[in-house]
């Protein structure tokens, strides 16, 4: 018997609550005190189509998803077929007796089948079809051993309704699923359970929703925003919380407008972010250097997936960070953080507004689908505290005792300090044409020089703020794997399968991209036997800015491009043949 | 009491001799000061093109920005502190041509800016192509053959799309611009102001005898600016008749007004520190 280890997943047409009973399930095991990580898969449709979202349950803390899949919960053909193959040789499978047929001749040996009226019980206790995958919910915490009563009080108090009809309704069918599964199976050779064990208020949350409590906690004071997938959540979570914390928060009628207005408003000396997705940046990419040239803090967020406004939409990919680094007309400073995991994203946020204003430099903050969408149970201790630092702004009183207020003047860090509209004192002109150091249009090429230096002097400038590269598991290693964002999790969970191999391996995450951290990146791999990049792109964009900035070429590329993260499986057995 | 010099930077304006631009930099200026707004008061917000050029002259708190993007910039800053005059200015290219979905869209929030579009018919800044509001048959750098397509109408996009204040100014009449950039800036909401400025030097055919000859005041036909179908009317009549002065005027709230924000409006002066989020994590437990 396993306690406390298993994947579940669940598959089943868009628009039948696919990803809120996942996220009602991971949110469940939270609860008991174990730790979860979620993966869903759909397609860009609202009706139709197949939708599936795994959890992957643990009592230690987990970084990825796991399989192979210990029970599978199929409302549909479709979720069966596609997903018996993730199976393991005893697991379960929960499924639709009604419309689901099991192939005899394809399941594993050892797979146990319970088949659930689902559409009779809910028709029977007066609910809706859409309401399948609460049965289906009550059902799997009865095959793991949970309390009837735990069932009941998480649907209380998980339900985004306030509607007690709909509640009731739910606690009803969910209680049926649960109940049924008891009367009708044995679940006494099912060889996995949950116990519960102690939950220090842990939290559950997606890389969207950190994001925005990173920007929430930082003191982000306006917001505008275009849908986009993956994105677009930022902007939901944003708008609902918008009122309670002050924060003026736009849906605008382009990602250029909305890039524009944090601009304008950051100018103003409010803190602003925009948040988008590949396709969306690329229309924000002239203001990119807008912000850059004006000197005026700008935060965007740059959530990947593959392709233009179609591509992939709703799947996952590391194909932008080339674009992102190098997006926009001229040069430029700018700086890209790409947080790993969701906990990152909490604490990356405020360092990204205070890398803004502190050197009026736009930041760029680089995530992705998977990492966007992807809930994770975190411990609240790992928000670290902050300190918010808004770099050099000029108060009438300062004004008074300049003679001669020069928005851009020349300084030896190259940040000149601001004074903000309406200020008596420090007029000015903020200037797209290159300027002198009032800020009026100036040709000249000794100013475009000494400006363009000026500009750049700021990465020296904020080299003591920006973070260096994460080493994780040790110093000493066979191989050492080196990626950015999202990957970090399926590497840590990496790190341990190789080990039970018998392989050490050690992870170097890089989290600031641009600049980029060259010495400290060289003085880990120097150290290091062998070298894999692992990225989620065709052509290995972090390997290509790793030996433009290093010299240094990794010995293996691990790239994968299919829209798919990296599996915790198949990442360790390409690493293992490398050794 | 600021004057026209307050207002007035030291880097000579860069116009062609005889450019209408001339005539909006000081009734714009003249509004200001008549209104008794400082310079440190006003934000203006710059298009690119020749009118935008005007960033380096005017003294206040300019920004240049990009092509068509002087808007949303311009909505961002009023957002961000309500207690700024601000002023969008930009030419008929950069307004209407790239910049006309925030052109459409900021008037339908009726946010409280004002919006000076310098509508010489023409790209002059980059020598003299097509504009959206070039006249068909006009003969340009891009349409040798004469313009094919019809040209764009600014007031009666501005009226159908909820702007609150839609005037027509000329830049050879400066105290009648001058009056309306001052009721522009002194209406609550957004207003708009179709300026008709000449090009002396690429613009041959919309010379000031053209425009001499179509103008026309409202006041001089006693035009009822709340009457929004006359207002209608008067910006799509096709007998080449250019009307002057406010079409169109109507009180309306404001986006700052809907947004309620109330005491918890983001102020540029409270002090950041850390916010405290611990009670809306509780629901993620």
């Amino acid at each position: 018997m396993l306690v406390n280890n298993f994947s579940w997943k669940i598959g089943g047409e868009a628009g039948y609550g696919i990803k809120s009973i996942g996220a009602l399930l991971a949110k469940s095991m939270m609860r008991l005190g174990l730790f979860v990580f979620t993966y869903d898969e759909y397609p860009s449709l609202i009706r139709g189509g197949h939708n599936a979202f795994e959890v992957a349950v643990s009592s230690e803390p987990v970084h990825a998803p796991k399989r192979p899949i210990n029970i599978l919960v199929a409302l549909d053909q479709t979720s069966l077929d596609q997903h018996l193959c993730e199976l393991a040789d005893d697991a379960a499978i929960i499924y639709n007796a009604k419309t689901v047929k099991v192939p005899s001749a394809f399941i594993p040996k050892k797979a146990k089948l319970f088949p659930l009226p689902l559409q009779e019980i809910v028709s029977k206790l007066g609910g809706e079809k859409i309401m399948n995958n609460t049965v289906a919910w009550g059902a799997t915490m009865a095959l793991l051993d949970v309390d009837l009563d735990f069932v009941k009080t998480m649907i209380e108090s998980s339900f985004e309704t306030k509607d007690p009809k709909i509640i009731l309704q739910n606690i009803k069918v969910a209680s049926e699923g649960f109940e049924y599964l008891r009367r009708s199976f044995s679940i006494k050779d099912f060889g996995y359970k949950v116990e519960k064990k102690e939950n220090p208020g842990r939290m559950l949350m997606t890389g969207n929703e950190a994001i925005v409590w990173g920007a929430i906690r930082a003191g982000c004071q306006m917001y505008a925003g275009y849908p986009m997938t993956p994105s677009t959540s930022i902007l939901h979570t944003m708008v609902i919380n918008a009122d309670e914390y002050g924060i003026i928060c736009r849906q605008t009628e382009d990602e250029i407008s909305a890039v524009n207005m944090a601009i304008g408003a950051g100018y103003a000396g409010l803190r602003s972010m925009t948040a988008t997705s590949g396709g969306g940046f690329a229309l924000m990419a002239e203001s990119l250097g807008l912000a850059a040239i004006l000197e005026v803090p700008l935060v965007i967020v740059e959530a990947m997936r593959p392709g233009p406004s179609t591509g992939l939409p709703t799947w996952s990919g590391q194909g932008d960070l080339r674009f992102v680094l190098g997006a926009s007309q001229d040069e430029f400073p700018r700086f890209v953080l790409a947080p790993g995991d969701v906990e990152q994203c909490l604490n990356f946020l405020p360092l990204a507004f205070n890398l803004a204003e502190k050197y009026q430099t736009p930041v760029v903050v680089i995530t992705d689908k998977y990492l966007a969408e992807s809930y994770k149970s975190i411990d609240k201790a790992s928000i670290k505290t902050i300190k918010i630092e808004r770099g050099e702004v000029l108060g009438e009183d300062e004004l008074a005792k300049i003679k001669e207020y020069k928005r851009y003047a020349f300084t030896e860090s190259g940040v000149s300090p601001r004074s903000l509209p309406g200020t008596k004192g420090g007029l000015h002109l903020v200037n797209s044409d290159e300027h002198d150091e009032f800020g009026f249009s100036d040709e000249n090429s000794e100013t475009r020089v000494r400006m363009m230096d000026k500009r750049f002097r700021k990465i020296e400038s904020a080299k003591q703020d920006l973070p260096l590269p994460i080493l994780e598991g040790g110093s000493h290693a066979d191989i050492t794997l080196v990626g950015w964002g999202s990957t970090r999790g399926v590497i840590l969970e990496t790190l341990k399968s190789l080990e039970n191999h018998g392989i050490r391996a050690n992870f170097l995450q890089i989290v600031c991209l641009s600049p980029f951290p060259r010495e400290a990146v060289i003085n880990v791999l120097k150290k290091s036997k062998k070298i894999a990049i692992v990225e989620n792109n065709k052509t290995g964009q972090l390997a290509g800015w790793l030996k433009e900035n290093t010299g240094l070429d990794p010995n293996y590329k691990v790239l994968k491009y299919d829209g798919r993260p990296f599996f915790i499986e198949e990442l360790t057995e390409t690493i293992k043949e490398f050794l | 009491m600021s004057t026209q010099k307050d207002f007035t930077t030291s880097y000579s304006p860069t116009w062609c001799p005889g450019c209408g631009n001339f005539g909006i930099f000081p009734a714009t200026k003249m509004a200001m000061v008549e209104l008794g707004l400082e310079p440190h008061q006003v934000v203006m917000v710059f298009d690119i093109g020749c009118s935008s050029n005007g960033a380096n002259f005017f003294r206040v708190y300019s920004f240049h920005g990009i092509h068509g993007r002087a808007l949303p910039v311009a909505e961002g800053i009023k957002l961000a502190n309500p207690e700024l005059t601000v002023l969008a200015d930009a030419g008929d290219g950069g307004g209407f041509g790239e910049g006309i979905s925030h052109f459409i869209h900021t008037a339908r929030t009726n946010i409280d800016i004002t919006y000076l579009v310098h509508d010489n018919h023409l790209y002059s800044l980059t020598t003299g192509q097509t504009s959206p509001t070039s006249g068909r048959g006009l003969k340009t750098k891009t349409a040798p053959a004469g313009v094919i397509d019809r040209p764009f109408n600014p007031l009666a996009s501005a009226l159908i799309n909820g702007a609150t204040f839609v005037a027509q100014g000329f830049s050879s009449d400066i105290p009648h611009l001058a009056e309306l950039i001052k009721k522009a800036i002194q209406h609550r909401g957004f207003a708009f102001i179709n300026i008709l400025q000449l090009c002396v030097t690429f613009n041959k055919f919309n010379d000031q005898n053209w425009y001499k000859s179509r103008i026309y005041k409202l006041e001089d036909i006693n035009h009822d600016s709340s009457d929004y179908n006359r207002a209608i009317a008067v910006a799509i009549r096709e007998d080449n008749k250019l009307p002057l002065g406010v079409l169109y005027q109507v009180e309306k709230p404001t986006l700052l007004d809907e947004l309620n924000l109330a005491d918890k409006r983001p102020s540029i002066k409270q002090p950041l520190t850390e916010v405290d989020i611990s009670k809306s994590l509780e629901k993620y437990t």
